[in-house]
């Protein structure tokens, strides 16, 4: 193991309450607070963990964006990263098109093994793991909560809906992380301030060269159906009689 | 005429519920033709029950030794060389779909819809983003075939009584050996599944231990419901993987769902907004769950859920 990539994407942080702009044409992301999407987080961790079981393999975080991404390789960089690339691009990218520049960076780099987030929770789309594993024809593994590396071959625990499914992957492949896969640890001041030193290149998504995917329209952006205000009851009795004239018991 | 090719899901056995919402979503593009396509060692059976689905004009079977499993892989490339002629290619929104359908699309150069949740036209849908917080209407260019993972709580599953036609194929395509299955732990129980149950009663870090849980199970042993969690109560092990309800765990839509000691973050309340009925105890007058429950009770959960057990029993 001697390279691992770590895909990071810059996302609305998830304490905040995203809202439709009255418009319709987008949500509302003037001065929100921006974090590492915390699936790639935990893919981060994972990466280092590796690492730090004695593989020694270096960490490259990738992540395609805005220059503002920076502060989020920044993050990925004192978290304990040895190295970030940004990608920068003012474009929203849709997960075939991010797919397509990591693949370009992937091939560049010769990772053994690729790490992404099961899902960004920003379009909650869940693909460009698998996407990249397509277009790259490498084996995925996603929704991991357990991944061993053995030589040239990984063990990946996968979190499906029956249970935990566990497959066998030749490296180099792609991982995408489950929130149970471990629990990433907390930058401390220090490693902020060692993490300026460290290597943050830059380049322009266009001169990777990637044809630029097509991708969907969109129409308009909608705050969702809201519930009715329900009943408050007093007690469990009062719980009964509700269910029973709702006919649910 | 919209050609619409559906990735049926199967355990060899059943046909998943999944795919019957599949095709309700299908049914809702006009003029549509359907095809259900099943992959596996043997699919004579779900072969069956698919073609059983009202709605679906033909099934298609690819057995082979090498698809006992799902592994995307290998299923990917074996879709993506059967697509052609196709204008829609539907998956599940499951661990299945989710995993394998983005592999497809890609092989096919085209981008995906994940979670498409209504049906405005053939290339016209909407889908939820950040976590249910807003829906967007997206238009595809009818020019590509159209990829799209079906949020499976949004559909009525389509009922039985259609009489479709069953063919094989074979197809000539090399797999790759780069990836293999090793095997399944579930915690299969004699239970309701979780995304198809009526009624589903769950319970959050509140409930404090995997021991405590068991009060849960008692009570939905009583109304044959199906044991949900929130990320918090399997976080720290009270409940397993597969229990979890919210935006990175199941998306479900039961007619009731009970919450116990749930305090409703969103990430929770994106898996139930589609609950006919929300039930939610709680001992905080203030907990956000209320904001969104149909019947809300203040109390203690310890206390409410032995006395609901018993009411309902007697
Ligand atoms: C990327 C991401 C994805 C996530 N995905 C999910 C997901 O899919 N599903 C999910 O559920 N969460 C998810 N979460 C976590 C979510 O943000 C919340 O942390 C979690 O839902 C809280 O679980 P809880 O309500 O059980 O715990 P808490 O928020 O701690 O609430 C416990 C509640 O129990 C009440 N209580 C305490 N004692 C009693 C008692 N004796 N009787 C009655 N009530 C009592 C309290 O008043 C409180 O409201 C995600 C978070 C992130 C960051
Ligand atoms: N622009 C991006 N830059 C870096 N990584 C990304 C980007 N978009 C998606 N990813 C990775 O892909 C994962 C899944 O994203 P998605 O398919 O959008 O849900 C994320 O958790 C990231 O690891």
């Amino acid at each position: 193991m001697q390279k691992i990539m770590v895909c990071i994407k810059r996302v609305v942080d998830y304490n905040v309450r995203v809202r439709v702009k009255p418009d319709e044409s987008g949500v509302m992301l003037e001065g929100v607070k921006m974090s590492v999407n915390p699936f790639d987080e935990i893919a981060l961790e994972e990466a280092l963990r590796i690492k730090e079981r004695g593989t020694n393999a270096e960490v490259l975080a990738v992540s395609i964006g805005v220059a503002d991404t920076q502060q989020q390789l920044r993050t990925a960089l004192a978290m304990g990263a040895d190295r970030a690339l940004l990608v920068q691009t003012d474009q929203p990218l849709d997960p075939l098109a991010a797919a397509h520049a990591l693949l370009a960076i992937a091939k560049k780099e010769n990772p053994d093994l690729v790490l992404l987030g099961k899902q960004a929770i920003d379009d909650d789309a869940n693909q460009t793991g698998q996407m990249l594993a397509a277009l790259w024809n490498r084996p995925q593994a996603t929704y991991a909560s357990k991944l061993a590396i053995d030589g040239t071959k990984a063990t990946v625990t996968r979190e499906v809906d029956a249970g935990l499914e566990t497959i066998e992957v030749d490296l180099p492949a792609v991982v995408t992380v489950d929130l149970r896969l471990n629990e990433p640890r907390y930058v401390k001041l220090p490693d902020i301030m060692k993490a300026k030193k460290k290597p943050l290149d830059v380049i322009a998504l266009d001169s990777l060269g990637v044809p630029s995917p097509v991708s969907f329209k969109i129409v308009k952006t909608e705050p969702p159906a809201q519930r009715q205000k329900g009943i408050m009851v007093k007690d469990v009795s009062e719980l009964v009689d509700a269910l029973k004239k709702k006919g649910l018991i | 005429m919209s050609k619409i090719l559906i990735l049926g899901e199967h355990d060899a056995k059943t046909l998943n519920p999944a795919t019957h919402k599949c095709v309700t979503c299908a049914k809702a593009i006009p003029g549509s033709h359907i095809t259900v396509l099943l992959l596996g060692a043997d699919t004579a059976a779900v072969a069956a029950q698919a073609a059983a689905i009202q709605g679906v004009d033909e099934v298609v079977r690819i057995d082979r030794a090498e698809n006992a499993h799902p592994l995307a892989a290998s299923f990917a490339p074996q879709i993506a060389a059967l697509a052609t002629g196709y204008t829609h290619l539907f998956g599940p929104s499951t661990s299945f779909g989710k995993d394998l359908t983005p592999r497809v699309a890609a092989l096919l150069g085209v981008p995906q819809v994940s979670d498409l949740m209504a049906v405005d036209g053939a290339y016209r849908f909407r889908r939820p983003i950040y976590a249910g917080n807003a829906i967007v209407t997206l238009e595809a260019d009818p020019a590509r075939i159209l990829v799209a993972t079906v949020r499976v709580a949004s559909f009525e599953a389509a009922p039985s009584g259609g009489a479709a036609t069953i063919s094989s194929r074979t197809l000539d395509v090399s797999l790759p050996s780069h990836t293999r299955y090793v095997g399944v732990h579930t915690g299969a129980t004699d239970r309701p599944d979780l995304q198809t149950a009526a009624r589903v009663v769950s319970g959050g870090r509140a409930l404090g231990s995997a021991e405590n849980f068991k009060l849960l199970f008692d009570l939905a042993s009583k109304i044959g419901a199906a044991v949900g969690a929130s990320r918090a109560a399997v976080d720290a092990g009270y409940a397993s993987n597969e229990m979890q309800v919210g935006q990175t765990g199941k998306i479900i839509a039961p007619q009731v769902y009970f919450a116990f000691g749930i305090s409703g973050a969103i990430q929770h309340l994106t898996g139930i907004k589609d609950a006919r009925t929300i039930v939610a105890v709680n001992k905080d007058p203030e907990a956000p769950i209320f904001e969104v429950a149909d019947v809300g009770l203040v109390g203690d959960l310890f206390q409410v859920v032995p006395e609901l057990s018993r009411l309902i029993g007697a």
